[in-house]
């Protein structure tokens, strides 16, 4: 699923639209937070909005919740203008950052916190039903007249999760909500939100600083920078097709040898770099001729080898190596080109054995495997 | 040094303030209460309950205490509430150092000169006066249990402001998005969240206000005009006037325990409102 036009609701194929940010942007008195965001949320999506700190993801995330409303555009729910609706009546849930759990109810009370509210009043049997069971679903059973601060961390999310899901939520927004735990408990509730995502159709708004999160989980991620989204897509297509240096560097890692775009270049263009040297590189959106790029290629994109290799292998020193299990990395040095990283799988250090620190080796890597990006 | 000896040394100065200051003086008060009045005034050493059961003399004391340091303290609580809660979450940090200062500057004054201030006010020539220019006439203020309920609520009112404001203050504010986004509407997650939470500070001010009214003296003596006194005023009276020190002890006995038992029963009654949560202490 690429990016969803505005106008396909009727195209069966496409899910139904749930969500909508029409032009949306936000200002805090002089600080653009959102500048002109357009976005549609698809029914039962897992989306997330990836980007450094204060580059307005969470700024869209509490519009779309209702604690924020839009400067300008329009945030569309269920098809209907929502810009003036308050957060208590709007029909989405969301997980905080700290989890915001209340103190002074244990975690039933918790739980059932957005039951109680409804009206017509929900049968109080109903709402211990409906406790029981989302504790059931975040795998906390029996937990209900546990304190909160008699939990840990990694239980309080998963209370902090069951306090959302359990009120049906037309979509569940997720705010960092695995940032506090360690990485281990963070690898395993990845997983546990993508099955309970999965198991319950409920459409999915995670916000997040980490890249392998965004890409774990989602569907598609939505890049942002300075309050505008970046770029848009699945997360393969992001690592695949970045459109420009920066979703390249923040999706994943890469390498790159910043330099300008040289004429007449085709399907393969070069790239001039400040040392003189020029390296082929497959273009990516709308450059020009003389434009300040950056060759992008990814570590497990290069290939290593002691053998002399064909005219365009560079010469390269090992300057470290690091042992990942499955894979090896590099940190290799040229001579103009600076240091760079190799990422190379077990399998060829088995056939050309592993290389030592300090010595001399060809790297090379195909040309069209090298994106020729933006710097802007 | 040994570790005893240490906390020993921590604890020696206060124990002995306390001891000279409180223990003494509460037992030499018990004895007396025990005791008789000399001819002279004084006090004989004896062992009668006669003061005991002398006690509903003072009943009026009592009676005023026991109802205007509750009724003043509930209507602190519920003048400083809004207040407080207007200075922790309404008002910007820019104006709120401003606004605390404003609420303790009459306590830069002595609160002698504030009461003297309160008798004109409520005096003949002061609201009464304005009052009557709209028509409402003899209307009579000042010495009554109304102005004594005034000058105290005046008085203890930053009391209860400030332990209400920093429970305020502290509470998170996420508390109450979360409240709101899982569907409570305002006034629903002020019953449901602030109001809960604030609680240990609401403990707190009505615990030091209520105790600083029972043994109230000063502002009953002006505002109330010998008409409103309580206990304390009558204990000036017994021991200062009368010279009967043992009734006065035996009034100042039943305070004392009055006090205690009021205090424990408060007590109890947070501990279950509290219901063994840790965040709320009782002081």
């Amino acid at each position: 699923m690429t990016n969803t036009p505005l106008d396909d609701k009727q195209d069966q194929t496409q899910p139904r639209v749930i969500a909508e940010l029409r032009g949306v942007t936000k200002r805090f008195g002089t600080v653009l937070a959102a500048d002109n965001l357009n976005l549609s949320i698809g029914e039962g999506e897992f989306l997330s909005f990836l980007g450094p700190s204060g580059c307005g993801k969470t700024t869209a995330l509490r519009m779309l919740a209702g604690f924020e409303a839009p400067t300008e555009g329009d945030v569309l729910l269920d098809g209907a203008v929502v810009n003036e609706i308050e957060a208590h009546r709007r029909p989405v849930n969301m997980v905080f950052q700290h989890y915001a759990l209340f103190p002074h109810m244990t975690v039933a009370e918790n739980i059932g916190f957005g039951l109680r509210q409804m009206r017509p009043r929900m049968a109080k049997g109903e709402i211990s039903d409906k406790v029981r069971r989302a504790l059931d679903l975040v795998r906390l059973p029996g937990f209900e007249d546990r304190r909160i601060w008699e939990m840990s961390g990694g239980q309080q999310q998963r209370v902090a999760l069951a306090r959302a899901v359990v009120n049906e939520p037309k979509m569940l927004l997720l705010d960092e909500p695995l940032a506090a735990l360690d990485r281990k408990l963070r690898k395993e509730m990845q997983i546990e939100l993508q099955n309970i995502q999965r198991s319950l159709g409920i459409t999915f708004i995670l916000v997040t600083h980490d890249q392998e999160e965004a890409l774990s989980m989602s569907d598609r991620i939505c890049i942002m920078r300075d309050g505008r989204i970046v770029q848009i897509g699945t997360p393969q297509e992001l690592y695949d097709q970045p459109i420009s240096r920066y979703v390249a560097d923040f999706v994943g890692t890469s390498n790159f040898f910043d330099g300008t775009l040289e004429a007449g270049s085709g399907a393969i263009a070069g790239v001039k770099l400040a040392n003189g040297i020029t390296l082929g590189g497959r273009p990516v959106g709308a450059i020009a001729a003389g434009d300040p790029v950056s060759l992008s290629v990814r570590p497990e994109q290069i290939g290593l080898t002691r053998k002399q290799g064909g005219a365009g292998a560079l010469p390269v020193t090992v300057r470290n190596r690091i042992f990942l299990g499955e894979h090896t990395e590099y940190l290799v040095r040229h001579e103009t080109l600076g240091e760079f990283f190799v990422l190379a799988p077990r399998q060829s250090e088995l056939s050309e054995g592993p290389f030592n620190s300090g010595e001399g080796l060809f790297a090379s890597w195909d040309a069209t495997a090298a994106l020729v990006l933006t710097r802007k | 040094m040994s570790r005893r000896i240490r906390n020993f040394l921590l604890l020696a100065p206060a124990g002995a303030w306390f001891l000279v200051m409180l223990v003494l003086p509460l037992a030499v008060v018990i004895i007396f209460s025990f005791g008789e009045r000399g001819p002279a005034g004084g006090y004989v050493p004896a062992f009668t309950l006669a003061q005991y059961a002398n006690l509903p003399a003072r009943w009026a004391a009592f009676r005023n205490t026991m109802m205007l340091a509750p009724t003043g303290t509930v209507a602190a609580l519920v003048i400083a509430y809004p207040l407080a809660y207007f200075l922790a979450v309404r008002v910007s940090a820019r104006w709120k150092m401003t606004l605390l200062v404003l609420v303790i500057v009459p306590f830069w004054t002595s609160i002698l000169i504030r009461s003297y201030a309160w008798i004109f006010l409520l005096g003949g020539r002061g609201i009464p006066a304005l009052l009557d220019l709209i028509g409402i006439s003899d209307l009579r203020l000042i010495n009554t249990p109304f102005a004594v309920l005034v000058g105290i609520v005046y008085g203890y009112l930053p009391l209860m402001v400030f332990p209400i404001y920093v429970s305020l203050d502290r509470l998170d504010k996420r508390l109450l998005e979360a409240a709101a986004d899982l569907g409570a509407r305002p006034w629903a997650a002020f019953v449901q969240i602030t109001l809960p939470m604030s609680i240990p500070g609401i403990a707190t001010g009505c615990m030091l206000v209520f105790i600083l009214l029972m043994g109230e003296y000063l502002i009953p003596a002006l505002l109330g005009g010998g008409k409103v006194f309580f206990v304390g005023n009558a204990l000036v009276d017994l021991f200062l006037q009368s010279r009967n020190w043992a009734f006065g002890s035996a009034v100042a006995a039943t305070l004392v325990i009055v006090m205690l038992v009021t205090v424990s029963i408060y007590m109890r009654l947070m501990a279950r409102l509290g219901n063994g949560r840790d965040d709320v202490s009782l002081m």
